[in-house]
């Protein structure tokens, strides 16, 4: 057995004492205003955020709340590339809102680098990873990634109606991903709990929302020492072994990027293979036309990235400011909205319409400036993938009840429940 | 016309090399490169505007030659 000293492998209570940070008062219930009481986590929100979102860009345009201790949100294209380029006052140490603030002390480094990291730490924290998810890395990916696919519609043989987000969109970035760290693949079931834990139970009470991380942290620790009892040529092993100024990485990195890998790696695909299918369920024009020109997919994908954006980030106010028209304290929360970027007319033609050949097309679906999203390039192979399987094996298919489809809520948005007819 | 990518502006999104293979390729972290001396040929022109108009980061810088002719 190798032996590690940063990854004891008797875990005591130590460090399990109060987390340092802020707490607030958790407010739920229906928003009054959204222009001074939005929430995403309100049926409203999930339902259609872009409906709020444009009637706040003409009218605010920075929306503000009193939720979560104090938030604003804006909607224009500009103010949100101006708060994603701007890491001097916007800090990512924590980029899930809730009710709970990591202390500063946590920058540089926050709890899931690189993601959670502002510089200098972040550039160093990221050029560790940036090489296994290029363009050419993700491909070696591609055809395990294709033959599941397949898989995953020979099980779906003999049924009229499916549901595609359940039995289809969810378990391709799963697979993918676990793949790619190392864990066993029968644990797939668990990541899409890890996966609401983290992202969805937002305004769990505190205790509850902390034991629900901390199950998640034990799963990655148990997977950590089964890397170190066998190396393998995976990511967790990658990471166990990485050095960073001369040594190796702090245990607190190792776990934080695993978790990081795990999680934003899930949500955010699955919603946009979910999202897209279900656009293409009730757009019979749009299917047909790229069942029948599979060459305009990549278009179409961009478009789709846009026009459905799954992922907002979150931000928090570095010092007391007037910026753009609003007084910003310490400690605000800003959320921040790539889908309503990504549907500013002011940026886009039709920003309300989805327009598969749109040829110009510069969203930010996966962000813009320095944390630009890592695994932007295997999002896109497996959505691509996951489409030209679909596609091929199921050219004819229709929503089946409007009515039954439900949306995740919170910063991540797709459908979670889509019944699909496909016989 | 020519093609150049200002480094402190590119973030990796790939979309130069995803719409303009023949012009831009990836280093080995991702981030976008011009190949070769930059200079685009006239069938890889609408490519090349495809590029600079959908990079997000608007790091691609293109130029017009002068007095060459064309």
């Amino acid at each position: 057995m190798a032996v590690d000293d940063r990854f004891p492998r008797v875990t005591g209570d130590a460090g399990e004492d109060e987390e340092p940070g802020t707490r607030n008062e958790i407010i739920t219930g229906p928003v009054r205003d959204w222009a001074t009481d939005f929430s995403h986590l309100e049926p409203e929100w999930s339902a259609d955020p872009y409906q709020i979102q444009d009637d706040l860009r003409q009218r605010c345009p920075i929306a503000r709340t009193e939720r979560f201790g104090g938030a604003w949100l804006p909607t224009r294209y500009e103010d949100v590339a101006a708060v994603a380029y701007d890491t001097d006052r916007f800090s990512s140490r924590s980029i899930i809102m809730s009710n709970f603030r990591p202390p500063p002390e946590l920058a540089p480094v926050g709890g899931s680098p690189p993601i959670s990291s502002d510089p200098p730490f972040h550039h160093d924290a990221r050029k560790l990873l940036l090489a296994a998810f290029t363009k050419k890395e993700v491909a070696r990916q591609e055809p395990a990634t294709r033959a599941y696919c397949h898989s995953l519609i020979d099980s779906l043989s003999g049924r009229d109606v499916i549901d595609a987000a359940r039995d289809y969109a969810q378990h391709i970035p799963v697979r993918v991903i676990a793949n790619m760290l190392g864990f066993p693949p029968q644990d797939g079931p668990q990541f899409r709990e890890f996966v609401e834990d983290l992202l969805e139970g937002i305004n769990l009470p505190p205790d509850e929302r902390r034991e629900r991380v901390s199950r998640l942290f034990d799963y990655l620790l148990a997977q950590v020492h089964a890397h170190l009892d066998e190396p393998r040529d995976d990511l967790t092993t990658y990471l166990i072994n990485a050095e960073l100024y001369g040594r190796k990485l702090d245990p607190d990195v190792v776990t934080g990027a695993m978790a990081l890998l795990l999680i934003a790696g899930i949500d955010t695909t699955w919603s946009a293979i979910g999202a897209t299918l279900w656009h293409l369920a009730k757009t019979p024009g749009d299917r047909e036309r790229l069942v029948a020109e599979p060459g305009l997919l990549p278009t179409a994908i961009e478009e789709f990235l846009r026009a459905y954006a799954p992922v907002t980030m979150a931000r928090l106010v570095k010092e007391d400011m007037h910026w753009h028209g609003v007084d910003m304290k310490a400690d605000d929360w800003i959320l921040l909205s790539f889908p309503a970027a990504n549907r500013d007319p002011a940026q886009f033609d039709q920003a309300s319409e989805v327009v598969i050949d749109r040829e110009v097309n510069r969203h930010a679906a996966f962000g813009l400036g320095i944390h630009r999203c890592l695994g932007s390039h295997l999002a896109r192979m497996e959505l691509r993938v996951a489409l030209e399987v679909w596609l091929e094996r199921i050219p004819a298919f229709t929503l089946d009840d409007p009515g039954a489809v439900t949306w995740s809520a919170g910063q991540i948005r797709g459908p979670r429940t889509l019944p699909i007819r496909i016989g | 016309m020519e093609v150049k990518i200002n480094p402190g502006l590119c973030q990796g999104h790939g979309r130069c090399y995803d719409l303009a293979d023949r012009l831009f390729g990836a280093d080995d972290e991702g981030y976008g490169q011009v190949l070769g001396d930059g200079i685009v040929p006239q069938e890889s022109e609408h490519d090349a505007n495809l590029a600079v108009l959908n990079c997000p980061e608007q790091a691609i810088e293109l130029f017009e030659e002068e007095s060459d002719g064309r």
